[in-house]
């Protein structure tokens, strides 16, 4: 789906969302509430510009609008790969991007993450993923890596892999396989407004997405491993 | 991936395994041509357990035969052996386990 | 005795053997260790040997007599990478140092990032570790980061290293986010050149890092040096505040007006005001300190 096509799908009554280069800001308006839009457009790789400019609006929404929910907009190919942004520090602007999000939570921003398009591996970790809840549209292309280029890189041959995804959904792209790990809490796959809504009406509660992925028989162990370290005498 | 078990007969007169601190011993670490051995205090009066889970197949008699002579060599008794191997060679096998045994000794002589 | 002892190389020590040499002598406690085998439950089926401690040591310790909690990754198995088991860990223990407010928490960070195995389970425990970590700081509970290792600190735990109140690097550990052999596999021989270790080490080693204000500390390959740094940065933090993220905001943006243009390390040395800053890579600890002093930009 476009931003365009998204955005007027989330907001009937309209919106003032500008898209400058890959990054989308701006207001949405949901009956009488307002939210602080901000996300990526276009399958954008996420270099140290865009990370930047990222942080920078939701800096901007701490200071501006106090306590406005803020909706984070989800399509990105991951971290643009480069020289240069290494060079920069690309993982100290993704840092500095998740550590705006974590004070806005804190400051009292409900943080709704809506995966539109692609959901990529180190763009969507300091991005979407630390939202309180994270939703998809049905058609999200949520990976860490596809099937091919992990049959490179870990040489186990790609027939293999795709048997194996059938049965496990710990390696294999999709939106399916987030869901039911629990890093995507809910799909959202018709009348966004409502679904919207409903997720802003919900108080701020943090779904752990550990408890979801047990529930949901994804990760079985990760909930029980991280209780045992924590009540280990 | 390959399993194996092995079983060796206990030498009654040899002292009991006492790790001190956690109650373990491991060394080496899981990494390419590499393995990790976990040597734990079992139940009194049995010889030496052995299980190995190993990347490369078909070496079971070079297993044993490293194992057999480890646990004679030391005169061990009471004790569960647990490996996971990377594809050591018997040289870097035989290195890891006598590198566990000495942990085992410093661990009783305090 | 004030013998200097002989230099432990953090570089050549494994998880375990750095941990004890860092904290106080016989004090370090594991948590879930190899006897509970708590092994990934993904890798069996990819036939691959699983580790009893799926790569990861957490326990508690003392430095300094300070009570602390710690977390080792270790490179050598499948290079540190966070799986579903090996992250669980780290956020079990970062939970626990919530609760605990230990007087900090020290991360020896070894990793590749996401153990592509069990890709999707290591990238939502990254996620979970880095919530874990900010929430931590929210609670002015210390946290130290430490790089030193063989296989550096890449992919999402390149993003957790920039999140911790403080950074320690020896110049042989590297930080980023997309490590040169996957830029190189990607993007071309040209982009990078992961084989040429000369320009690895300038783009992504701990004397960069440290001249560009992530790394807090530049210490030598000793796990002795980290000790020692560790111990002194106990009190440092970094409050997770607007006023706070404001300023780290202005220093990324001056970095990008500053440097956006240049192609190498060595540029942006100079500009920084080092004399013949080509021969920064050569210099020990001391004489490299001397010569960036005054010249670093600010950070952590």
């Amino acid at each position: 789906m476009s931003w365009e096509a998204l955005l007027a799908a989330l907001f009937p009554a309209g919106h003032a969302v500008r898209r400058t280069g890959d990054v989308l800001a701006g207001r949405g308006v949901l009956d009488d509430i307002e939210l602080a839009v901000i996300g990526t457009a276009d399958h954008a790789y996420i270099g140290v510009e865009t990370a930047l400019a990222l942080a920078a609006e939701v800096l901007a929404a701490m200071r501006d609008h106090p306590g406005r929910p803020i909706l984070l907009l989800v399509d990105t190919l991951g971290q643009r790969l480069s020289r240069r942004d290494e060079l920069l520090g690309i993982n100290a602007y993704l840092a500095h991007l998740a550590q705006s999000l974590e004070l806005a939570r804190r400051r009292g921003h409900r943080l709704i993450a809506l995966v539109y398009g692609e959901a990529v591996s180190g763009g969507f970790l300091a991005g979407g993923m630390m939202a309180d809840l994270v939703a998809a549209l049905p058609g999200g292309a949520v990976r860490v890596m596809g099937l091919a280029a992990m049959a490179r890189i870990t040489r186990i041959p790609l027939e293999r892999l795709e048997e194996l995804s059938r049965a496990s959904p710990a390696f294999a792209p999709g939106v399916d396989n987030f869901y039911r790990l629990g890093g995507i809490a809910e799909i959202w796959s018709d009348d966004l407004p409502a679904r919207l809504r409903a997720a802003l009406a919900r108080p701020a509660v943090d779904t752990s997405s550990r408890a979801l992925g047990r529930e949901r028989g994804g990760r079985r162990l990760a909930a029980e491993v991280a209780r045992r370290v924590r009540e280990h005498r | 991936m390959e399993h194996l078990q092995f079983d060796f007969p206990g030498d009654p007169a040899a002292p009991a395994p006492h790790p001190h601190g956690p109650g373990y011993v491991l060394v080496g670490v899981v990494s390419s041509g590499n393995l990790e051995v976990l040597l734990e205090p079992a139940t009194p009066g049995g010889g030496c357990r052995v299980r190995v889970d190993t990347a490369v197949a078909g070496y079971g008699a070079v297993w044993r035969a490293v194992l057999a002579e480890f646990c004679a060599r030391h005169r061990l008794r009471d004790l569960t052996i647990s490996i996971n191997d990377m594809g050591a060679t018997p040289a870097v096998v035989s290195l890891r386990l006598d590198q566990a045994f000495e942990e085992l000794e410093r661990g009783a002589a305090r | 005795m004030t013998r200097r002892p002989a230099r432990h190389s953090y570089y050549e020590a494994n998880a375990r053997q750095r941990l004890r040499a860092l904290l106080d002598p016989g004090s370090l406690r594991e948590f879930l260790g190899p006897e509970a085998r708590a092994t990934s439950p993904h890798l069996e089926s990819l036939d691959l040997p699983v580790a009893f401690d799926d790569g990861v040591v957490v326990g508690s310790g003392g430095l300094g007599g300070h009570a602390v909690l710690v977390a080792a990754q270790e490179g050598g198995f499948l290079g540190g990478a966070v799986g579903e088991v090996h992250g669980a860990k780290i956020t079990g223990l970062l939970e626990r140092a919530l609760a605990e407010r230990p007087r900090a928490v020290l991360l020896l960070l070894e990793s590749g990032g996401v153990r592509l195995h069990e890709a999707n389970a290591g990238l939502i425990a990254i996620a979970e570790i880095l919530r874990a970590l900010l929430a931590l700081r929210a609670a002015g509970v210390a946290s130290v980061g430490l790089i030193g290792g063989v296989y550096g600190c890449f992919g999402g735990m390149g993003i957790v290293a920039c999140c911790c109140d403080a950074l320690i690097m020896s110049e042989p550990g590297r930080l980023g986010l997309s490590g040169p052999e996957v830029i190189e596999t990607e993007m071309g021989v040209e982009e990078f050149d992961a084989r040429d270790r000369a320009l690895v080490w300038r783009t992504l080693g701990g004397k960069h890092r440290y001249l560009l204000g992530e790394a807090t500390r530049l210490v030598a390959d000793d796990v002795a040096a980290f000790r020692g740094a560790a111990l002194e940065l106990l009190e440092h933090r970094r409050p997770l505040a607007l006023e706070t993220l404001a300023a780290e905001h202005a220093r990324l943006e001056e970095r990008l007006e500053r440097y956006g243009d240049c192609r190498d390390a060595g540029e942006i040395w100079a500009r920084l005001g080092i004399a013949q800053p080509q021969r920064l890579p050569l210099l020990d600890e001391d004489e490299f300190l001397a010569a960036a002093a005054g010249a670093r930009r600010g950070g952590t």
